[in-house]
């Protein structure tokens, strides 16, 4: 092996972990929203993801027999669509059943669950059983092979870009807007800011809502790299629970840079162990660290 | 808490031991008397759930601690007692067409030659019997000291719990040539000799499960009684005011937790002597929240509610499994949202609630018709700590 063999194996393997810091920190941000800002456990965070992903395979196939000519451009009008679809269930959702519960955590965490069960069924009963991946678009196969014995597939590049953007977004909105300025007079102190004017169940309902809609960003985002199943929202959630929990629940940095240590940790021990085991490791470790600083890295300074 | 759930608390204390008499009558001599062997070997699977209910009616209503782990430590005494039955199943008389004989087969296929240290004690069953209940408790010991030293609770604690389940699920799958991998141990014969899957050690150990999961429940009910029953409930609704008065609030909470995994590894190994097999499609994280729905179904706080629950659950799950697979979810689904937003303490605070007044009334009317002057019973006083007291009454200890 020689030292440019050595240097593309580091290089592919760095490019491993950061589309793996992706995909956490796409999962983890809808989360951060909802659980780091509203303290809602949305255990159906996975089911929400599912739904963008159903949504891309729908407008896929339905491009793919009405316009066949529009092939290339359908995927970035359907993430829009599929932000849309899982922001209005989130809003329907919210008003249902979340609205009731905000004073009890866990008995959220229950009836969310039921929620992700009911909509693991819809999903099978309507996509059927099996795992369905949409038709992509050509540009985002393939790999890109900037020199020889290099290889860095494009929709792990599209993730992280993808994840870019919407973080950005995210960081925008809660810093820059109105609705991101409500958001953190009501977490930081609910009763004043009611007091002041702010509405805040509407805030709530509207914050429950874009969160969703990030997960279904989320999910649209993770039919470039595998299939989509109708569990296979359960499969992240814990991940998604981790990487903010770890992170520092209220703080959207601590989300960033939990995913990013946590995608590395165990991409790095991938290359050293089998699948399952760096997993484990993984989890460990966060579990560890979490029992020694339960606050997370970044804890808030909001008084609670 | 309101008052109406801590009256609701006084009643199914004081209407405990009746219920538990009609319970044990009806898992000791109705179903025996009216089931064939199949379901009453259904019945025994799903009583061992039943334990891990109790002690989630333990750590979750009474010390207000959720924990989405439970199946961990189901699954834990489930191996402990499939790790014993292998190694008694895999003499090296019955494998010795394996190429290393008396190692359970799934190592032998995995190219294991030696048996790891960490399994021979389980070669002895007084060995394996404490297995059952100190590695579960130890396990529980260190997650829960670690959390509730640093004061960590509620929501947290049932994402560390989950994570937790969710790592053993993914390392028992992974590690196949220790653990069996995703099939789980299987082909568990005899124990010490005596073929559990006759017709006869069948009913014996239903008996003998129904039989611990009595006596696990009187345990928990002393428990409730006495003042460390009293002083879960305090901290579960007042959890400050109870660690001012002096007492390190911390340590009960540990207590019950290792309670509740204590008495889901009984489960567990009960579990494995009676459907004959282990796998880890019982320690992931779907069997333990449903674990949780088993209790809240029944009622969280009420133990014999809870065994209820576990049986209604699981009969409902074996039932719509066959002929309506696609309903169960939907089922499911409406369980847990129902028993959140309208039955926040299930089948037990429904009969509290409905069934008891009603019957209350019926007695009263009779009393009425019978000796039309008869003063009504004065209320016996509340002893139970509540939230809702007036701030003068005198702080207990």
């Amino acid at each position: 092996m020689s030292l440019t063999d050595m240097y593309n194996i580091a290089l592919m393997q760095g490019f491993a972990g950061l589309s793996l810091f992706a995909v956490l920190l796409l999962m983890g941000l809808g989360l951060a929203i909802i659980f780091g800002q509203m303290g809602v456990i949305n255990m159906a965070h996975g089911e929400f993801m599912a739904i963008g992903a159903y949504t891309i395979f729908l407008f896929s196939t339905l491009t793919q027999n009405y316009l066949p000519n529009a092939m290339q451009m359908y995927f970035p009008f359907a993430i829009c669509i599929a932000f849309i679809v899982a922001f209005i269930v989130g809003w329907f959702v919210e008003w249902a059943l979340i609205r009731h519960l905000y004073k009890r955590p866990l008995d959220t965490l229950l009836a969310t669950w039921g929620l992700s069960l009911g909509m693991q069924q819809i999903f099978r009963s309507t996509f059927g059983p099996k795992e369905v991946s949409p038709t992509l678009p050509d540009w985002l196969m393939g790999s890109w092979a900037p020199s020889e014995g290099l290889d860095i597939p494009i929709n792990g590049m599209f993730v992280l870009a993808l994840t870019a953007l919407v973080t950005g977004l995210v960081m925008l909105a809660l810093y820059k807007s109105r609705w991101g300025l409500r958001v953190r007079a009501t977490v930081s102190n609910r009763v004043m800011a009611n007091a002041i004017g702010i509405n805040t169940r509407k805030t709530d309902r509207l914050t429950f809502a874009i969160g969703c809609g990030i997960a279904g960003v989320a999910g649209a985002a993770f039919t470039t790299i595998g299939s989509t199943g109708p569990t296979s929202g359960s499969l992240y959630i814990v991940d998604a629970f981790l990487v903010v929990t770890f992170g520092g629940a209220a703080s959207l940095l601590g989300t960033v840079a939990s995913a990013f240590g946590i995608a590395q940790t165990q991409s790095i021990a991938e290359f050293f162990m089998t699948g399952s085991m760096a997993k484990v490791l993984t989890l460990m470790m966060i579990i560890s660290i979490l029992m020694i600083r339960p606050q997370g890295l970044f804890a808030s300074k909001v008084r609670r | 808490m309101t008052p109406a759930m801590t009256s609701l608390k006084d009643g199914l204390l004081k209407g405990g031991l009746g219920s538990l008499l009609i319970l044990a009558l009806i898992i000791l001599v109705v179903f025996p008397l009216t089931l064939d062997l199949f379901r009453l070997n259904l019945v025994g699977k799903y009583l061992t759930y039943g334990f891990v209910a109790i002690g989630l009616v333990m750590l979750w209503g009474y010390g207000g601690v959720l924990s989405l782990g439970q199946g961990v430590f189901f699954g834990l005494g489930g191996y402990c007692m499939a790790m014993f039955l292998k190694l008694e199943a895999s003499d090296p008389e019955t494998t010795k067409i394996q190429s290393t004989p008396g190692i359970p087969d799934f190592m032998d296929w995995n190219q294991l030659t030696e048996l790891p240290f960490w399994w021979k004690p389980f070669y002895s069953l007084p060995l394996t019997m404490i297995a059952i209940i100190a590695i579960p408790s130890l396990l529980a010991f260190i997650i829960s000291f670690a959390m509730f030293k640093r004061r960590v609770g509620g929501v947290y604690f049932a994402i560390i719990t989950q994570a937790v389940a969710l790592v053993l699920s993914v390392l028992i799958i992974g590690q196949q040539g220790y653990t069996g991998g995703v099939n789980g141990m299987t082909d568990l014969k005899t124990m010490l000799g005596w073929d559990t899957r006759t017709d006869s050690a069948k009913y014996i150990l239903y008996f003998v499960s129904a039989g611990l999961l009595i006596v696990s429940i009187l345990l928990c009910m002393w428990v409730q009684k006495s003042k460390l029953g009293t002083l879960l409930l305090a901290m579960r609704d007042k959890e400050d005011r109870v660690r001012f008065s002096g007492y390190d609030v911390s340590m009960f909470k540990v207590f019950v937790f290792c309670l509740a995994a204590a008495l889901s590894a009984i489960g567990g190994a009960m579990f494995t002597l009676q459907v004959g097999f282990m796998s880890p499609s019982f320690v992931g994280i779907v069997p333990s929240i449903e674990m949780v729905i088993f209790a809240a179904v029944g009622g969280r706080m009420s133990l014999v509610g809870a065994v209820y629950g576990a049986l209604l659950v699981n009969f409902g799950k074996t039932y719509f499994s066959e002929t309506a697979p696609d309903l169960w979810l939907f089922l499911m689904a409406a369980l847990f949202i129902g028993v959140v937003l309208a039955f926040p303490n299930g089948l037990a605070g429904l009969y509290e609630s409905h069934i008891k007044p009603w019957i209350a009334r019926r007695v009263a009317a009779r009393k009425a018709s019978v000796t039309p002057r008869t003063p009504a019973a004065p209320t016996p006083p509340s002893t139970s700590l509540s939230s809702s007291a007036p701030p003068a009454a005198p702080a207990r200890a």
